[in-house]
C-alpha cells in the first residue's frame, strides 16, 4: 500500500508527457516511397444529392503504410475515407463517380457486391461500436460470423480472437473476462476492442475515422502506438483532425481542401517543405 | 416590477397545482383498487380459480373455464400479433420513408383509436358469420388490436438504436436484413418485450372485440372452432345479472383479472431494468 504522501510524490516526479513537442515528423521509411500501390482513387467523385463532397481525387496509397487524411472540418475527409469500403452509398441519396482499386481490384466494378468490399477492408469510427448485447468475445468474432471462406482466415475462433486482440494491445486487459459485456469496457478499451473487431478477419486495408476523437489523452497515445505498429502488417489509412497525430503516426499525408486534394506527400515533406500556399498556411494555423 | 418573492409565490403554486394533477391521475386507480379488494376479496377462494361457474343458487361455483379461456385468447392474439407487429416496426425503423412506411404509420395509428367493439365487428365478419362462434375468432380481434400497439413501440426502440452500431455492422460486411436482425433487433429486445407486454395487458381486460367472436361459454372449452369463456365476458355476464352471488363473483374476477393486468405491467417494468448493457451511441 502507497502512503497518500508518497503517491503524492510519485504523482509529482512522474515526468507529464506534453500532448506533443510541435510537430515531431518520423523519419521517412524509404521502404514506403517504393512499396507497391494498395489503394488507388481515380477521379473519384462523390455526392450527397447533387453536392460533391469530393471532387476528382486520384491519389495511391502504399502497400503496409500509414497514410494520413487531413483537413479542415467539412472538407471531405470522411467522405473519401467511406469511398474506400462502400461505405459512402449507404447513406440515402449519396453516389459515386470514378473508382478506387484495392490491389489492382476495382471496388465499384460492375457486379462487386458492397458487403463483400466491406468484409475485406477494416473500418473504425469516431465513437468506440461495440455491440451493447454481446460480450467481448463475440464482439471480436462479430466479423467472423460473416467472412466469407472462413477457411481463408487460418487458426480456430479463439485463436483468431486471440490475435486479433494482441494485435489490438488488449489482449492482456481482457483476457480473464472475455465473455462479459463489452459496454462495461473504458472508451479507450472499447475503441482497441473496435480495431480488434475489424482486425480478426485479416483484412488489407484498416480504415480509421478520427478514432481518437472521443478518447482521453492516454487512450489516444495507446491508439497512436497501436497504429504505428500496425504499419507493417496492414495498410492503413487515418482521417484526423490532429495535424500532430498525423505528423506522429503517419507516412504519408494527404492535405483536403473544399473537396479537392490539394497536396499528397510524404508526411515529412508535407510538413517540413509543403509545395502549396494552402497547405502552409493550413499546417501553421492560419486557417481551418 | 415583480418581486422575487411574487416569482416565488406563482412558482410554489404552480408546482403545488402539478403534485395535485400527479395524485389525480393515479387516484381512479388506487380508488378501483381499494373497491375491488373489498368487493371481491372475500369471494376469492381455491374454488374460484378451479371451480366450474354453477346454476344460480348453488353455491362455491368459480371461474377456471373463464380463466384458462382468457389465458388461451391471449396466447392466440400474441401468435398473431407480436411476428406481424414486431416485423412492421422493423420495416418502419429501417425504411423509414417509403411511401408505404408512411401509409402504415398512419393506419397503425388510426388502428390504434379505433373503438374495439369496431376490431369485433370485423373479425365477426370475417370469422363468425359463417363458422360461428370461436375462440380462433376472438383471438385474431385481439390479435388486431395488439399489431398497431406493438408496431408502434417496436419502431420507436429501434430509433433508439443508435446509427453507428448499423454502421459498424455494415463496415463489418453484414449484410442489410442481418444488421437488421443480429444487431438492431438484438440490441433493442428488451424494450420491444417490453412493448409486448404492455399491449398484452391492454388487450387481457378488452370485453367488447370478444361479445360477438369468443362470446363466452358456461362449459369447459379449449376448443379454438368453439366458443370460449373469457374473464372480462363473463364478468360482463354476472354483473348484469340479478343474482347475489353472481355479483360477488363478478367483483372476484374483476380482481383476479385487474391482478394479472397488474402483474404483467411489473413485469414489463422489470424487464426494461433487467436490462443487459445501455445502449452506447
Amino acid at each position: 500500500m502507497l502512503q497518500s504522501t508518497e503517491v503524492v510524490r510519485q504523482v509529482r516526479d512522474t515526468p507529464v508527457r506534453v500532448a506533443a513537442p510541435a510537430l515531431k515528423v518520423p523519419e521517412p521509411r524509404p521502404a514506403v516511397d517504393r512499396a507497391k500501390p494498395c489503394v488507388v482513387t481515380r477521379d473519384l467523385t462523390a455526392y450527397f444529392g447533387d453536392t460533391p463532397a469530393i471532387k476528382n481525387v486520384s491519389a495511391t496509397f502504399p502497400q503496409n503504410a500509414v497514410t494520413a487524411i487531413i483537413g479542415p472540418s467539412g472538407c471531405g475527409k470522411s467522405t473519401l475515407l467511406r469511398c474506400l469500403n462502400r461505405m459512402h452509398e449507404t447513406v440515402p441519396g449519396a453516389r459515386v463517380e470514378g473508382d478506387v482499386e484495392i490491389l489492382g481490384t476495382s471496388i465499384y466494378g460492375e457486379g462487386k457486391s458492397p458487403i463483400a468490399v466491406r468484409r475485406h477492408v477494416g473500418m473504425v469510427f469516431q465513437r468506440p461500436t461495440p455491440f451493447p448485447t454481446m460480450s467481448i468475445r463475440a464482439n471480436v468474432a462479430a466479423g467472423l460470423r460473416v467472412a466469407e471462406r472462413k477457411g481463408a482466415i487460418s487458426g480456430s475462433t479463439d485463436e483468431i480472437i486471440e490475435e486479433a486482440l494482441q494485435r489490438a494491445g488488449l489482449w492482456a486487459e481482457v483476457k480473464d473476462r472475455l465473455n462479459e459485456s463489452a459496454t462495461a469496457l473504458s472508451g479507450g478499451q472499447q475503441q482497441r476492442l473496435c480495431i480488434a473487431r475489424a482486425l480478426a478477419t485479416r483484412p488489407r486495408v484498416l480504415l480509421l475515422d478520427e478514432p481518437t476523437a472521443s478518447l482521453d489523452p492516454l487512450s489516444t497515445q495507446k491508439v497512436e502506438e497501436l497504429v504505428y505498429e500496425l504499419r507493417n502488417t496492414v495498410t492503413v489509412v487515418i482521417v484526423t483532425h490532429n495535424m500532430q497525430q498525423a505528423a506522429r503516426i503517419s507516412d504519408r499525408t494527404a492535405f483536403l481542401l473544399a473537396g479537392e486534394l490539394v497536396e499528397f506527400d510524404s508526411t515529412r515533406d508535407l510538413f517540413t517543405t509543403p509545395k502549396d500556399s494552402r497547405t502552409e498556411a493550413y499546417i501553421t494555423g492560419r486557417f481551418g | 416590477m415583480k418581486t422575487i418573492r411574487s416569482r416565488h409565490l406563482v412558482s410554489g403554486g404552480m408546482i403545488a397545482l402539478t403534485y395535485l394533477a400527479a395524485f389525480m391521475a393515479i387516484l381512479p386507480l388506487i380508488l378501483i383498487l381499494i373497491h375491488l379488494v373489498a368487493k371481491g376479496a372475500s369471494s376469492l377462494s381455491i374454488s374460484f380459480f378451479t371451480n366450474m361457474p354453477r346454476p344460480v343458487g348453488e353455491a362455491g361455483g368459480g371461474m377456471a373455464n373463464a380463466i384458462v379461456g382468457t389465458l388461451m385468447l391471449i396466447g392466440i392474439a400474441c401468435l398473431i400479433g407480436l411476428p406481424v407487429g414486431i416485423g412492421a416496426g422493423l420495416y418502419l425503423a429501417e425504411k423509414r420513408t417509403t411511401p408505404l412506411a408512411y401509409a402504415a404509420r398512419f393506419l397503425s395509428d388510426v388502428l390504434n383509436g379505433l373503438p374495439s367493439i369496431v376490431i369485433g365487428i370485423f373479425a365477426w365478419e370475417l370469422l363468425v358469420k359463417h363458422r360461428g362462434f370461436s375462440a380462433l375468432a376472438g383471438g385474431v380481434a385481439l390479435g388486431a388490436m395488439m399489431i398497431p400497439l406493438v408496431t408502434r413501440t417496436t419502431e420507436e426502440m429501434l430509433l433508439t438504436v443508435p446509427n453507428s452500431l448499423r454502421e459498424a455492422a455494415l463496415a463489418l460486411g453484414y449484410a442489410k436484413w442481418r444488421t437488421s436482425i443480429a444487431i438492431v433487433l438484438r440490441t433493442s429486445l428488451a424494450g420491444i418485450a417490453t412493448g409486448a407486454l404492455v399491449a398484452i395487458a391492454r388487450i387481457a381486460g378488452e370485453t367488447a372485440p370478444l361479445l360477438f367472436t369468443a362470446f363466452g361459454n358456461t362449459f369447459w372449452s379449449t376448443s379454438l372452432r368453439q366458443a370460449i369463456a373469457a374473464l372480462p365476458l363473463q364478468i360482463y355476464v354476472y354483473s348484469i345479472s340479478a343474482y347475489e352471488e353472481w355479483h360477488r363473483l363478478a367483483w372476484a374476477g374483476a380482481l383476479v383479472l385487474i391482478t394479472l393486468v397488474l402483474v404483467i405491467s411489473i413485469a414489463a417494468r422489470f424487464v426494461t431494468r433487467s436490462r443487459f448493457g445501455a445502449a452506447v451511441d
